[in-house]
């Protein structure tokens, strides 16, 4: 079996899951959000039960339309918390949240060999611990919170093979940037995306996680990393239970082999309105830009700060341009705020926010204008993702959407630093 | 059995092309209905009638996971969804809140925007009126028919936890 294969056996009692097999799977966490929560407690209501399988085992945390934005959101929210206490559920709310997929790591929520369903498709993001994590609706949410499993199709495994050495200002964004860009939106469809080779290894937990969390950008149900000294690492001071570790089998069946040679790769930018529309930073000329946005559960983390503040300091943003960053949980704002990081983005210019999903979605904090383009280290650039219609979004690294902030258009970082 | 006209889509309709984030500040199924598809198709909530069909070729309803999408296309009155494939998620959330969805690669494509089609979820077959051609769409797996005659994963979930198979 293959690793998601592995963990999925182990969360159901069967000792082997096939792909293309109905199975019920256990799940140790249950996700949901501002946005998404409210159905599912609708949902549950009419189920019928009164209490969650498990308050220890069911998080929710308000950080899409958070602080609110206004009366409807704020409504949400409301509903959100009042379930939360009722049923002494995990909540994060304003002050103690982060985005979802950033907290839930950070705060050690989630451990390898772990099943999670989440009502958010980034929920793929945990792949990067060893995980078996998977985006779905609130109604399935709605039935976990109950049971405390729910049923799931054992995907087929597609192997990632990333060989040779990143470059410089080359991050776990462009990998993904570009293995969408070469297989498509669809191109794994309903499959589990393992990512292994040399460039894998190398790669810090934080671009680990920028690369699963976009899976769900290939139309993958997982993406996951196999657990290494990183990974070991990332949740030694983190980890409040026992975790397990999962290996493949020496007979593991993939679907599909693909192996790209990454060491000459550019830092990739996906053009409007698709992320498998990825290009090389080097063939965008003079693109102007309005926006840059620096942030969201892709690219939110501090080492995204850090490589964004290595950038910016002692640079100015471009006068045309609105610089937004937005550290993705307060333990982020902190660490970043310690290491003068923030003092780096406000006195180039930049305006730093306080956690929130906010314009990745068109939400609030950064809407843009028709005619208006963005650069930003989002995952989706979907007609109308942040804002009108008739807008831009092109999606970078955080390097690349700094650089940019500079100088105006669309920027490697070679052209600010050297 | 359904019946109503064609409206057609071209690949990767993604969820906030079917429902723009901006009205997920509520959940309300009527109140979502008012903006289904107004991002890339703006006269879709004028044009649509109760029984009328979405049909789309590969990768429908993509991106992110909001129930909101099936429930905007539900409560548009919309009687069925017909691609070639679909997105994993917009899928699930489809068949546990009861928007029956057919996948059938040859009816996408000898069928046109506006065309009238009847269909008969049992067998999954389709009759495109205008034309006289009908179609067979992919048969679901025998888990998934369970969960559709429950009606839905509410109902599914009620049954399994009264007979305790949990």
């Amino acid at each position: 079996m293959t690793l998601a294969e592995k963990i999925l056996a182990a969360h159901t009692n069967k000792k082997r899951v096939t792909p293309g097999e109905f199975i019920n799977v256990k799940a140790d966490m249950v996700l949901s959000n501002d946005i998404t929560a409210p159905i599912a407690i609708k949902e549950f209501r009419r189920i019928g039960v009164a209490k969650v399988f498990d308050p220890a085992k069911i998080v929710m945390v308000a950080d899409h339309f958070v602080p609110n934005k206004d009366i409807a959101s704020a409504e949400q929210v409301k509903l959100m918390r009042d379930f939360a206490s009722e049923q002494g559920i995990i909540y994060f709310d304003v002050g103690r949240m982060g985005i979802e997929h950033a907290l839930l790591p950070e705060q050690g929520l989630v451990l390898p060999g772990d099943v999670v369903v989440g009502a958010d498709s980034h929920t793929c993001t945990y792949g990067a611990l060893g995980a078996f994590a998977t985006g779905m609706g609130s109604t399935d949410i709605a039935a976990a919170m109950a049971t405390g499993d729910i049923w799931m199709k054992v995907p087929p495994t597609i192997k990632f093979v990333y060989r040779g050495k990143l470059g410089k200002w080359v991050e776990g964004k462009d990998l993904i940037l570009y293995t969408i860009g070469q297989i498509g939106v669809d191109g794994a469809l309903y499959s589990a995306m393992e990512f292994t080779g040399e460039a894998i290894n190398a790669l810090p937990m934080d671009g680990r996680f920028t690369m699963s969390n976009m899976a769900i950008e290939a139309g993958a149900k997982a993406g996951l990393f196999h657990v290494d000294d990183k990974t070991l690492l990332y949740i030694k001071s983190r980890a409040k239970r026992q975790h397990t570790i999962y290996e493949l089998d020496a007979d593991a069946e993939y679907a599909q082999l693909i192996e790209y040679d990454v060491s000459r790769l550019e830092p990739q930018v996906s053009l409007p309105h698709s992320p498998a529309n990825a290009r090389p930073v080097s063939q965008l000329k003079n693109m102007e830009i309005d926006q840059a946005v620096i942030g969201s559960c892709t690219n939110g983390r501090l080492r995204d700060l850090q490589v964004a503040a290595q950038v910016l300091k002692g640079k100015k943003v471009h006068p045309r341009v609105r610089c937004i960053i937005i550290p993705a949980t307060q333990q982020v704002y902190l660490d970043a705020l310690r290491e003068g990081l923030i003092e780096t983005f406000v006195t180039a210019g930049a305006v730093v926010s306080t956690p929130t999903c906010g314009p990745c979605l068109g939400g609030y904090m950064g809407i843009l204008a028709a005619g208006e383009r963005s650069i930003s280290t989002t995952n989706r650039n979907f007609v109308g993702r942040m804002g009108s219609t008739k807008s831009e979004v092109y999606l970078s690294n955080p390097a690349v959407a700094a650089a940019s902030a500079i100088t105006g258009k669309i920027s490697s970082p070679e052209e600010v630093k050297s | 059995m359904l019946k109503g006209k064609v409206h057609k889509y071209g690949a990767n309709v993604d969820t906030d092309a079917i429902i723009p984030a901006r009205y997920l500040n509520v959940s309300d199924p009527a109140e979502l209905a008012k903006h289904c598809m107004e991002d890339i198709d703006k006269d879709f909530i004028n044009r649509v009638k109760p029984g009328d069909i979405i049909m789309a070729t590969t990768n429908f309803g993509c991106g992110s996971s909001r129930e909101h999408a099936p429930l905007a296309i539900k409560a548009s009155d919309i009687s069925c969804v017909i691609a070639k494939s679909f997105a994993r998620i917009f899928f699930r959330n489809a068949i546990n809140i009861g928007l029956p969805l057919l996948e059938c690669s040859d009816a996408v494509d000898q069928t046109k925007a506006g065309d009238i089609l009847e269909i008969d979820l049992v067998g999954g077959k389709i009759k495109n009126l205008s034309n006289g051609l009908t179609f067979t769409a992919k048969p679901y797996p025998e888990f998934m028919s369970q969960l559709i005659s429950a009606g839905g994963l509410i109902e599914y979930t009620k049954e399994r936890l009264v007979k305790g198979r949990v």
